[in-house]
């Protein structure tokens, strides 16, 4: 029955294609949080009349960020080949596509936190800070618990972008789910393919979103 | 406990598209420790600059500004941290954390301070939720509380760690008469229990008129009028005051004159304090010097725990000047107002 319906569909292909989405999102994601995390508090605390004002230092990062997030993610991906060898050892498949993920996504989702953090009230820092608290106690006391609905929703937006910017692995033989639909499906014509990974990928970018609404509403109480 | 604060020729200035704009000049005042200290103003006249200079939200931009003699203009981070500890601050639109629940909130300032074990910081929450009335909505989130009870969990919350100064900007505009009147009940409690330091801003009369001691009245940065609220505001000097005194007690200066052209006799405002209020000082004097009054207009109120009470009146006949001689040996205040 499926044999006839989905001739060209390779399951075992299919499944190894899962698998490499899964574990680009993860390790991609993780480390896009990780350092994006950061740096998008340091864009907060050094913009204009904020904490730490520092607009030579912001405008640096802000530079760096923008130019960043203007390269499309193939360039990158090419571009990065030295780097990624450099880190991973290897510029081939899924530890060769993970830093290029990492490097494109993380200015994204810094950009996402410092929003989230701009949209908590003024008056709740200041009412911190009047409580002697320091910088630090500041941003991990008052302004990360107050602006974590909106960095969830950052980090949901932040994963379904790194399942596109996925699909392009293939380039450098990264594999995945987007790959297979892009070779197969599109190149070879095999649109039972491509429908099988499209729909895939659908499944996923759906649970994502859910996963992260459901993860916003619970840590929202306004 | 003492704790004086003074504002020594304290100058503030906002730096806007590159040029200095002044918000204060000249500020000379000092607050006395344990005393609820109003001051009043119209929106601009710079009364959250002023509040704010106290715990150094703002940094004059001269002057010194002394608490407890210290020019805590020269404070470094650390000994501002401290300073800030000791004083606590409530805010119009109460600044809640609303990712904390009730009790979290109140931790706070304890949590940040880090000098409490975790029973002692939900004891102390427990006696702070206790005194402002909220034991039993600890566990709620802000968003779940009435204005009136997030300003009570503000409240509970600058008391924390037990300052001995409490700063409240515009703390009840944001809430209905009465529930202003609960607050303000409670704020005037913790004043007499725990002998806290008030200074409170505001651009309701009735609220400097409900719980303040002194007041200060600022218009345009300066302060143009202060001392005792029942002085201020009994016989208003400066024209500020005088509007908010007008606004407050809905008269119409103009109208008045109006009205009162075709009133014959000579127009005096009498004003009593304190028990006088309560002694039939009127009519005797009436009598004994034969003189025949109508009132015009007039009031009988409460300045915090003073009554008073302050009358226009028109007197005709007999002897107006031994009246007049008379209600001021009685320790009344005569004001003439038109001679006849
Ligand atoms: N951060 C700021 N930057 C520039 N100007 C400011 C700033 N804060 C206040 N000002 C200006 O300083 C003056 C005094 O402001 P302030 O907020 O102290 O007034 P206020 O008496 O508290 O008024 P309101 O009753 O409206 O709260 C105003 O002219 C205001 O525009
Ligand atoms: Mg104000």
């Amino acid at each position: 029955m499926l044999e006839t319906l989905l001739p060209n569909v390779d399951w075992i292909d299919l499944w190894q294609a899962c698998h490499d989405t899964f574990s680009m999102l993860g390790w991609s994601l993780l480390f896009t949080l990780v350092l994006g995390l950061p740096l998008g508090v340091l864009l907060f605390l050094t913009g204009k009349r904020q904490l730490l004002s520092q607009p030579v230092v912001y405008g640096l990062l802000s530079f760096v960020v923008n130019v960043l997030r203007s390269v499309p993610f193939v360039i990158l991906l090419i571009v990065m080949i030295p780097l990624t060898t450099l880190i991973t050892g290897t510029s081939f498949g899924v530890a060769g596509v993970v830093p290029p993920l990492v490097v494109g996504a993380t200015p994204f989702f810094a950009r996402l936190v410092e929003t989230a953090l701009r949209e908590v009230d003024r008056g709740i820092i200041e009412a911190t800070q009047a409580m002697g608290a320091t910088t630090r106690q500041i941003v991990f006391g008052a302004l990360l618990p107050e602006a974590l609905p909106g960095i969830l929703a950052a980090a949901t937006v932040t994963a379904i972008t790194l399942v596109s910017y996925s699909a392009m692995s293939g380039l450098v033989g990264g594999g995945g789910l987007g790959d297979l639909a892009v070779r197969n499906g599109y190149q070879r014509f095999q649109t039972d393919v491509m429908i099988v990974t499209v729909i895939l990928l659908l499944v996923l970018v759906q649970a994502l979103q859910m996963a992260g609404d459901r993860l916003v509403t619970h840590f929202s109480r306004k | 406990m003492t704790t004086t604060i003074q504002f020594k020729n304290i100058h503030k200035s906002y730096r806007v598209g590159g040029r200095d704009i002044p918000a204060l000049s000249g500020i000379d005042l000092t607050i006395n420790p344990g005393e609820i200290f109003g001051m009043i103003g119209h929106s601009g006249a710079g009364k959250s600059t002023l509040v704010r200079l106290i715990n150094l939200l703002e940094r004059p931009t001269g002057g010194e500004l002394l608490i407890d003699g210290a020019d805590i203009t020269r404070f470094d981070n650390d000994a501002l941290r401290a300073l800030r500890r000791r004083i606590g601050m409530i805010f119009q639109h109460f600044n809640l954390l609303s990712s904390k629940t009730v009790a979290d909130n109140v931790a706070f300032p304890l949590r940040l301070a880090g000098k409490k074990s975790r029973a002692e910081t939900d004891a102390r929450v427990a006696e702070l939720l206790a005194r402002v009335g909220l034991s039993e909505h600890a566990s709620k989130y802000p968003s779940q509380l009435s204005g009136g009870q997030k300003q009570r969990v503000g409240i509970a919350r600058a008391l924390a760690t037990e300052p001995k100064i409490l700063l409240c900007d515009e703390a009840t505009s944001a809430l209905d008469p009465q529930t202003t009147q609960s607050v303000l009940r409670l704020l005037a409690e913790i004043n007499r229990e725990l002998g806290l330091t008030i200074v409170l801003i505001t651009h309701e009369m009735d609220v400097i008129r409900t719980i303040c001691d002194r007041v200060a009245v600022l218009d345009g940065g300066k302060v143009v009028e202060h001392g005792p609220v029942a002085d201020v505001f009994l016989h208003p000097k400066h024209i500020t005051t005088k509007r908010f005194v007008q606004e407050s007690e809905h008269v119409d200066e103009n109208e008045q004159d109006d009205d009162f052209a075709h009133v014959p006799g000579r127009i005096i405002r009498l004003t009593f304090r304190g028990e006088a209020t309560y002694e039939p000082v009127l009519g005797k004097v009436a009598r004994d010097c034969g003189v025949d009054f109508s009132i015009l207009a007039g009031r009988i109120d409460r300045i915090k725990d003073t009554p008073y009470g302050q009358l226009t009146l028109a007197l005709t006949g007999g002897d107006v000047d031994a009246a007049l001689a008379r209600f001021e040996s009685e320790g009344l205040t005569v004001e003439a107002l038109r001679d006849a």
